[in-house]
């Protein structure tokens, strides 16, 4: 029973821990957001880091699963005499779900990861403890630039997958189902509502913090050695993109019953 | 009320990592201007030590004084006129390697004071004078020696014109030509009337700069000699560390 026992609880100890660490890191960064300098430079730096470089990544995936997913659709409707519901159906189901998930699931590939290691570099290398001892942050200088950078920038490149998705799915259908290009775009543009988009939308908020701030945690979380920063960064793809998907289900659920009550 | 022995004073520190007891109840006290030797094995804490002057670490038990305040309940916020002006060196620079040496060096000047642009490039280049650093200004720590990265984060730690400095192991790893490099920018300092403690196992080093030298051991300061005492080999654990002949 103990070699069941013992690994569940130091798993469980393990979230306990995590759960705490992230409640008081974010804590932290909602009382220095309002209190003392801003680092405006250090925002705008990681806005290129993370919205700019990770362009093409979106860019690329959006369109491939645009592609797929209308190609999928077409073949599978086609038999029912159904292919003239695949710009309806592609537009909403990219723009409530894949857009924002697929995006912030690949951004927490490449955003999670970098932060978690470049974070835990500076621990192992005694940055951090430097800008302490300076007399400075490293809430303010290093995690603040990085969550606000992944709040500004995530709805902006989902906003960006939603257009190239649905493009891409245009030019197959155009292409490989035979749909008119016209219709196929006056189809997405009269059936997808302004809910569907902002559904959607009001997630990647959400899904940029489930990124942010465990990515943050777990970087400063490094106390020395370089095996211990591969571990963080292992750590905060992994938990980043759990919570996304888990995060995903409760947020439609709760963006379902909003639009209800409206 | 106890009346203020130096600028730094510890009194009956604690600090325990899990079960392992590092410091079981240090005390000891720094006047203004003297530069404290702090040796002892490794692992017997003297950067745990050092790192909790200046608030980076936290002790389980004792006080921490700095001119007579006690830095131990104080926050990260109070910490920081606290930093102001005691300044730590870091074992290995600990450089922003994202940053130029001249950015390193602005850094503290742009958080802490309003100086224009011409009078910050004006006191790094005073400051890169006074290291021997001149010509460097736009190299990144990647690119500089071991050597070079010490000397640059000891005039980092500079810009602010600290009371206190905390050298831990400024002249580990380096040659004979840097580690005097470094002992006379120890010395300048202290001719300036900075108090300090240097962290070291370079016993040479503590000869020239340390007015006197404490031996950390079995969790607290077993020995604490002046320099001139030390140098008629007292019989006790400090001689006997000296010589090797005990950890």
């Amino acid at each position: 029973m103990n070699h069941i026992a013992l690994p569940f609880t130091v798993f469980m100890l393990e979230i306990l821990r995590f759960v705490g660490g992230v409640g008081l890191l974010t804590r932290d960064v909602a009382r220095e957001l309002f209190t003392g300098k801003f680092y405006w430079k250090l925002v705008v730096e990681q806005i290129y880091q993370i919205g700019m470089r990770s362009l093409p990544l979106i860019v690329i995936t959006a369109v491939s699963i645009g592609m797929v997913m209308s190609l999928q659709f077409g073949m599978g409707l086609e038999k029912f005499g159904g292919k003239l519901y695949v710009p309806k159906l592609l537009a909403v189901t990219i723009l409530r779900e894949m857009g924002p998930v697929f995006t912030s699931l690949m951004l927490a590939a490449r955003v999670g990861a970098g932060i978690a290691s470049e974070i835990g570099s500076m621990v192992v290398t005694q940055q951090v403890d430097a800008i302490r001892a300076l007399g400075t942050s490293p809430i303010k200088k290093i995690v603040i630039p990085r969550v606000l950078g992944a709040l500004i920038t995530l709805p902006i490149l989902v906003s960006m997958a939603n257009i190239v998705g649905n493009l891409g799915g245009l030019v197959v259908g155009a292409v490989e189902l035979n749909l008119d290009p016209n219709y196929y775009f006056l189809k997405v543009m009269t059936t997808s509502t302004i809910e569907d988009y902002l559904s959607g939308f009001g997630k990647t908020f959400f899904f940029a913090l489930f990124i942010a701030i465990p990515s943050c945690y777990f970087g400063l979380s490094v106390k020395e050695g370089t095996k211990e920063v591969g571990i963080a960064t292992t750590k905060a793809v992994v938990v980043s993109s759990i919570l996304i998907v888990i995060g995903d289900f409760f947020l439609s659920k709760l963006f379902w019953i909003f639009e209800k009550m409206i | 009320m106890s009346v203020q022995k130096g600028v730094i004073e510890v009194q009956d520190f604690h600090k325990s990592f899990g079960a392992k007891k590092v410091h079981q109840g240090v005390s000891f006290y720094v006047r203004k201007g003297e530069c404290l030797g702090l040796i002892g094995g490794s692992g017997t804490g003297k950067s745990v030590l050092l790192r909790s002057l200046v608030g980076l670490e936290k002790p389980d038990r004792g006080e921490i004084l700095i001119n007579g305040v006690d830095i131990t309940p104080m926050n990260e916020t109070a910490l920081i006129e606290i930093r102001k002006k005691v300044a730590y060196v870091f074992q290995g620079g600990a450089l922003f390697d994202s940053m130029t040496v001249f950015e390193n060096l602005a850094y503290p000047l742009r958080e802490h004071f309003q100086f224009t642009e011409k009078e910050i490039a004006y006191k790094i280049a005073e400051q890169l004078q006074e290291f021997g650093l001149e010509g460097n200004e736009k190299l990144l720590p990647g690119s500089l020696s071991g050597g070079m990265q010490k000397r640059v984060g000891l005039a980092r730690a500079m810009m602010m014109h600290p009371e206190v400095v905390l050298y831990d192991e400024p002249t580990a790893g380096l040659d004979p030509y840097n580690t005097k490099r470094i002992q006379e920018s120890i010395l300048t300092l202290k001719s300036k009337g900075v108090t300090s403690i240097l962290v070291t196992h370079d016993m040479p080093t503590v000869y020239a700069v340390c007015d006197k030298v404490a031996l950390l051991q079995h969790g607290r300061i077993s020995e604490q000699y002046t320099i001139e005492k030390l140098k008629q080999e007292p019989p006790g654990a400090m001689s006997q560390f000296i010589n090797g002949e005990s950890a």
